[in-house]
Formats: C-alpha cells, sequence, structure tokens
C-alpha cells in the first residue's frame, strides 16, 4: 500500500541521490564531448608523495599536447585511495559507475591495485597502472583493457644476477620481507642470478613490515656470502642499509638490492648507502637528451624535481596520447583504441621501451651505483628486460 | 650455530628486548593503573624520532635533543591527559578504543604537516659512532650497546621509583583500590596525570634513543605497538616487572625464531603469546 509518507519519503531520497551526484554523470555526459579521465591515487599517507608524482607526469604528457587527448577536451575526477586496499574496489567503483570515467590511472599500492583490477576486468574501462608492480595484473589475469607502464616486481632483480657474477660474486643470500612484492623480487633474482651460474646460499625473510635486521645480519655474517642481494622500499630499506652498514658487513660483503632500495631514501640512509648497486629502470641522473629534456621541463611546470614514479605516470600519460589520437578523442571505440596501443613504442625519458603482448614494459634494466648521495648509472644490467607474462591470455 | 653465533643473537635479543620494555612499560601502566586502552601509544613512539631529528638538525646533539624532547613529550603527555584522557577514565573500554585511535590520525596528520612525509635519519653520536669487532667479519655497533644501558638504567629507575618511593606506593595504591585510595586524602587524579605523562615520556624516549638506529619514519609506530601490546599481554596488564620479563622473552623468541625457523618468525611471538596465556590466563605476573 503506498501511503503519502512512503511517497514522500521516496522522493526525498530521489531528491537527495540527485543532489549528490549520483544521477548526474550521466546527463553531465550526455551533454559534454570531453575525455573523461579518472586517477585514482594515494593522496594521503606514506604514499602520498608517489601519488602526487604520478600525476604531475600524467599532466606535463597531456600538457605537451595543449592538454587536449585527440584532440578534446579533458575532465579529471580524482579519489584518494588512501593505499587502502579494502576499499580498492569501493574507490575504483566510484569512478567507474558515479564518474564515468573512460579511462582509470592508478595506483601505487599493489593490494589496492588488484581492487582497481577487478573493476577493470567487470567493466571493461581502459586501465593504466603507473607503479603497482603486482604480477598477476599483467600475467594470469591480462586483459586487453589493463595496460602497465611501470615494471612487474620481478624485473628489476632479473637483470641483477647477470651483474653479479660479472663482478665475481658467485655466493650470494638474498634477503627480503616476507610478504608478496619480496616473494616476486625473489622470482626474478632467482631466474637471473641461477641462469648467470650463481648460487644462492641462504634466502632470509623478515616478517613485513618489521624492521629489527639485526638477527639476521648476524647470520649473513657467519655465512660469509660473496654478496647480498635484497629487495627493501621506504623506511624499512633506510633502516637495512644503516643496520647492515653499522653490523660492519659493508666492509667485507658487497650489497646489491632491487632499485627501490635506494630510491627517495638516500639522504636518510647517508654513508650507509654509498656503493650499493641496484638495478632498475630508471634513475635520476640517466645522461640522454631525452632524460634531461624532461626533467628540465618538469622543473619548470611543477617547480619540483622528478623521480621514478614521474616518469611512469608521463609513459602513462603518453600512451593513453597514442591510443587516444588514434580514435581522434573517442576512447569507446575500444578495438581501435587498443590496436593504437598494443605492441607500441614509448620514446620515455628512461629510454626507449616497448609494450609486451601482456601489457607490461619490455626494458632496460639500468645498472647503479650510489656515489655521494646520488643513484649514478654505471651501466646496462640487462637489454630489453622482459617479463614472463606467464599465464596470460589475452581475450 | 656455533656458540659465537649464538652468544651475538643472545646480545641481539636482549637489545630489542630492553627497547620493547621502554615502550610496553608505558602502554603497562596507563592500562594497568588507569585502565585506559591506549592505541596511540605507538603514535608517541614516532613523535619521539621525529622529535629527535627534529632537534638534532637544530642543535647537533643528540643529548639536548633528547632532554629536550623528553620534557616536551612529558608536557605533551600532561596536556593530553588534561583535555581529553582524563574524561574517559569511567567510560567502557570502546570509546577510549575510539578515542585514542581517533588521535592517531591526529598524530599522524599532524606529522605530515609538520615535518612531511619524508624518510629522516639521525646521526649516531660520535662518541658512540664506533662498533666492536665481535667476529672476523662482523662487528656490534657501540650505539646499540648505549641504547641497551639507557634502557635498562631507565628500568631501574622506574622499578625504584614505584617499588620504593612515597609516589610509587601512592601509584600502586591507586591501582590497587581507587576508592579507597581517595578516601584517604591522596590526589588520585593528579597521580594518573602523572602516569600518562610518564608513559607518554618513556615512548617518545624509547623513539629518539632508537631513532639513530632505526631510520625516522612515518609508520614506524604501528608495527611496533602490536608488539607492545604482545609484551604487556604476555606479562600481565598492569605489571612493570611482568612487561621487562615479557619483553626480553618476546625479544629471545623473535630474534631465535627469525634466524632458526624463518618460517615461522612472523607468528612465533603470537604463538608465545598463545602458548603464556594458556597457562596463565591473566598473564605472567597478574598482580
Amino acid at each position: 500500500m503506498t501511503t503519502r509518507r512512503n511517497v514522500l519519503t521516496r522522493s526525498a531520497a530521489a531528491l537527495g541521490a540527485a543532489s549528490t551526484g549520483l544521477f548526474l554523470p550521466e546527463l553531465a555526459r550526455a551533454q559534454s564531448d570531453k575525455v573523461r579521465v579518472g586517477f585514482m591515487l594515494p593522496y594521503t599517507g606514506t604514499y602520498a608523495q608517489l601519488g602526487v608524482s604520478i600525476e604531475k607526469g600524467f599532466l606535463m604528457a597531456l600538457n605537451e599536447q595543449g592538454g587536449k587527448l585527440g584532440g578534446k577536451e579533458v575532465e579529471f575526477f580524482k579519489v584518494d585511495d588512501e593505499s587502502n586496499p579494502a576499499k580498492g574496489v569501493e574507490n575504483a567503483n566510484l569512478l567507474v559507475q558515479r564518474d564515468k570515467v573512460d579511462v582509470l590511472v592508478g595506483t601505487v599500492h599493489s593490494g589496492v591495485q588488484m581492487g582497481i583490477h577487478k573493476v577493470a576486468r567487470e567493466s571493461g574501462v581502459l586501465s593504466l597502472i603507473p607503479n603497482a608492480g603486482v604480477q598477476v595484473a599483467t600475467r594470469a589475469q591480462c586483459a586487453p583493457n589493463v595496460y602497465r607502464t611501470s615494471f612487474s616486481n620481478s624485473q628489476p632483480t632479473l637483470a641483477l644476477g647477470k651483474a653479479m657474477m660479472d663482478r665475481g660474486h658467485k655466493k650470494a643470500v638474498w634477503i627480503t620481507w616476507n610478504y608478496s612484492a619480496g616473494a616476486e623480487a625473489l622470482e626474478g633474482f632467482e631466474a637471473g642470478y641461477t641462469a648467470a651460474g650463481g648460487t644462492i646460499i641462504e634466502k632470509l625473510a623478515v616478517p613485513f613490515p618489521s624492521v629489527e635486521f639485526q638477527a639476521l645480519l648476524t647470520q649473513i655474517a657467519a655465512l660469509k656470502p660473496d654478496a647480498v642481494a635484497c629487495f627493501f622500499a621506504g623506511g624499512g630499506a633506510a633502516k637495512f642499509l644503516r643496520d647492515f652498514h653499522a653490523a660492519g658487513l659493508s666492509k667485507t660483503i658487497q650489497l646489491y638490492g632491487s632499485g627501490f632500495l635506494t630510491e627517495g631514501v638516500l639522504e636518510a640512509a647517508g654513508p650507509a648507502a654509498e656503493g650499493v648497486l641496484t638495478t632498475m629502470h630508471y634513475s635520476d641522473s640517466l645522461d640522454t637528451p631525452r632524460n634531461k629534456k624532461f626533467r628540465l621541463d618538469y622543473v619548470k611546470a611543477f617547480k619540483a624535481q622528478p623521480d621514478v614514479y614521474s616518469v611512469q605516470g608521463y609513459d602513462a600519460g603518453q600512451l593513453l596520447v597514442i591510443g587516444a589520437n588514434a580514435v581522434k578523442g573517442d576512447l569507446s571505440n575500444k578495438s581501435a583504441l587498443y590496436a593504437a596501443m598494443n605492441g607500441v613504442t614509448i620514446d620515455s625519458p628512461r629510454g626507449k621501451w616497448t609494450m609486451s603482448a601482456a601489457h607490461n614494459p619490455i626494458q632496460d634494466m639500468y645498472l647503479r651505483e650510489v656515489v655521494k648521495g646520488e643513484n649514478k648509472v654505471i651501466g646496462i644490467a640487462g637489454k630489453a628486460v622482459a617479463d614472463s607474462g606467464a599465464g596470460c591470455r589475452m581475450g | 650455530m656455533d656458540f659465537a653465533n649464538f652468544l651475538i643473537q643472545l646480545l641481539n635479543s636482549v637489545q630489542y628486548g630492553l627497547l620493547l620494555f621502554m615502550l610496553a612499560a608505558g602502554l603497562t601502566l596507563i592500562f594497568g593503573i588507569m585502565g585506559v586502552v591506549n592505541l596511540a601509544h605507538g603514535t608517541f613512539y614516532m613523535l619521539g624520532a621525529y622529535l629527535a631529528w627534529f632537534f638534532t638538525s637544530h642543535f647537533d646533539n643528540l643529548l639536548i635533543a633528547i632532554v629536550l624532547g623528553a620534557l616536551l613529550a612529558v608536557a605533551f603527555g600532561w596536556a593530553l591527559e588534561w583535555l581529553l584522557i582524563r574524561h574517559f577514565y569511567k567510560r567502557d573500554h570502546l570509546d577510549q578504543v575510539l578515542l585514542t585511535f581517533g588521535l592517531i590520525y591526529i598524530f599522524q596528520e599532524a606529522r605530515s604537516i609538520l615535518w612531511g612525509d619524508d624518510v629522516h635519519s639521525v646521526a649516531v653520536p660520535a662518541m658512540f659512532n664506533g662498533a666492536i669487532q665481535l667476529t672476523e667479519n662482523l662487528s656490534y655497533p657501540v650505539y646499540r650497546l648505549v641504547v641497551s644501558a639507557v634502557c635498562a638504567g631507565l628500568a631501574l629507575g622506574l622499578y625504584l621509583l614505584i617499588s620504593k618511593t612515597r609516589l610509587g606506593m601512592k601509584i600502586r595504591a591507586g591501582a590497587f583500590n581507587r576508592e579507597m585510595t581517595e578516601s584517604l586524602g591522596i590526589n588520585i587524579r593528579f597521580i594518573h596525570a602523572i602516569v600518562f605523562a610518564m608513559g607518554v615520556g618513556l615512548a617518545a624516549v624509547a623513539g629518539m634513543v632508537a631513532a639513530p638506529i632505526s631510520s625516522v619514519y612515518p609508520g614506524m609506530g604501528s608495527s611496533v605497538l602490536i608488539m607492545c601490546f604482545v609484551v604487556v599481554v604476555i606479562g600481565g596488564i598492569g605489571s612493570v616487572r611482568g612487561a621487562l620479563v615479557a619483553a626480553l622473552m618476546v625479544g629471545l623468541v623473535d630474534t631465535f625464531c627469525k634466524v632458526l625457523l624463518p618460517e615461522i618468525a612472523g607468528m612465533a611471538v603470537y604463538m608465545l603469546m598463545a602458548a603464556v596465556l594458556l597457562f596463565k590466563p591473566e598473564g605472567l605476573f597478574k598482580s
């Protein structure tokens, strides 16, 4: 039975929903002829800096096109993902369902990425991953509408093994946090180092996110390896570098790592980081005209120094520009859009790279040494390093 | 594992355990005497570390930084007790959890606004910037021994304060029977303010002392907090002696499991906690 009160509450609810914007996007979309870009990035918390860098890099690629995509105006929507995996799906849905974005750009945290990935696979919306290295996104769960412009977690360490063998370090200890990114980094290291003829004499793991390394450093000293290879990032990386140095190990044992070991923590690590060797797809000090121009333009535009995250965001922007130009800004023309983006070669500040069949960059890995508080490129550890893309079936 | 290695790991365990004790002591006092569940305890550790970094970058002297930081932290704790905590003594534990959980967010954001989200480091004071050679390729940093000594000293001081002084007597009496103590004319509110400020001070000093060995970064308080709760629960809520024994046990189990049984290292301390609670549901030293 419909009472007067029912009618009233229902219309009130409908009005309320309309005013909060639940119904508005459909209207807005019908009227506007803009490309709708959604950023789902961390704007607060530990990864806030990374999110900001990615967004700036992305905007720079668009600004090089006069701020347009395929000749069309661009409209931006932003959601702070808070690096909270529990809200990953919900936040991605906000952008896809409420804001009706044509493309979703995000994110940093691998756990959150899995939420985005679920939504991307279900809705078919174009998804560009500017950082998260979680491998399944471009392996068993790869999708035609999901592209990564950063790296897979095992990629930097894949190139590490040969560089270590070239330097005569035949017996190594591996150490990382006991979590998925650490395990994926180990997978790359194991494959690369064993193939180059090296032996991993022990694999050590610290519970994530514990930073009590002392016990395992003692263990490393007892094992007497030629070298130690590791994967740590952020505050834990700085602490590991300092502890390794303070324990006196850096005098006798060469420390290697995935590039994130020395990204953004060099000031905090101080002298403890000197001489540490890492492999990664970028370095601030990369001495190429392309990188120099990028860095100069970036500083001019944003009054801030770019980092690896800016580059990854910039390349996500470049990739979208290529796709959007091919379809004249009509991102709903998916077959033509994907055709333009598949197998593309991106002229990046990190050097030219190509998109693999599984939508992950095939890129050079640089060998870098920390010299006077800077990641100095001392060579190429691996040419055109590709992720295996194991189990990926596009369809 | 050879004997020398074993001894060094023992040293590592004790050092880690003593640092944990510094943190857990404040938590257990606040919990046991005032009945306040303080989830923000870990952020005081983080704030301490940031204070150490901030002051050393101005004065270039860790000792001055620690003295200044400790005073500031105690004053801060006092103000916090006066403003917020005292209104929650008689409230449900859930209300206290909500309050202190909110405080975590506020302190994190304040830190972010004041000092940013970058990773920082504090230099080890030149005086202790050496190492003792233990084996041919392993040396033990002198500063870690200093940390152990400072923590052990504070533990002793705390013990003397609580068991030998008049103030300690009042604190113990207040914990044992609040109404009776009040009716004897002892100002229990004042005692509570002191205990809370002392707890905040201890956590901050732990953060400051640890800053040179642990780099200073935003999330450093949260993982430590969980370990503190484990220590408090094992030791028995409110018992400082229990916290000391439990912290050393946790240090031992954590260190040796990392080395000998890495597969279960992540949960070893929780297994220890479960085992203790099986036989002593109130913790080892529940008074």
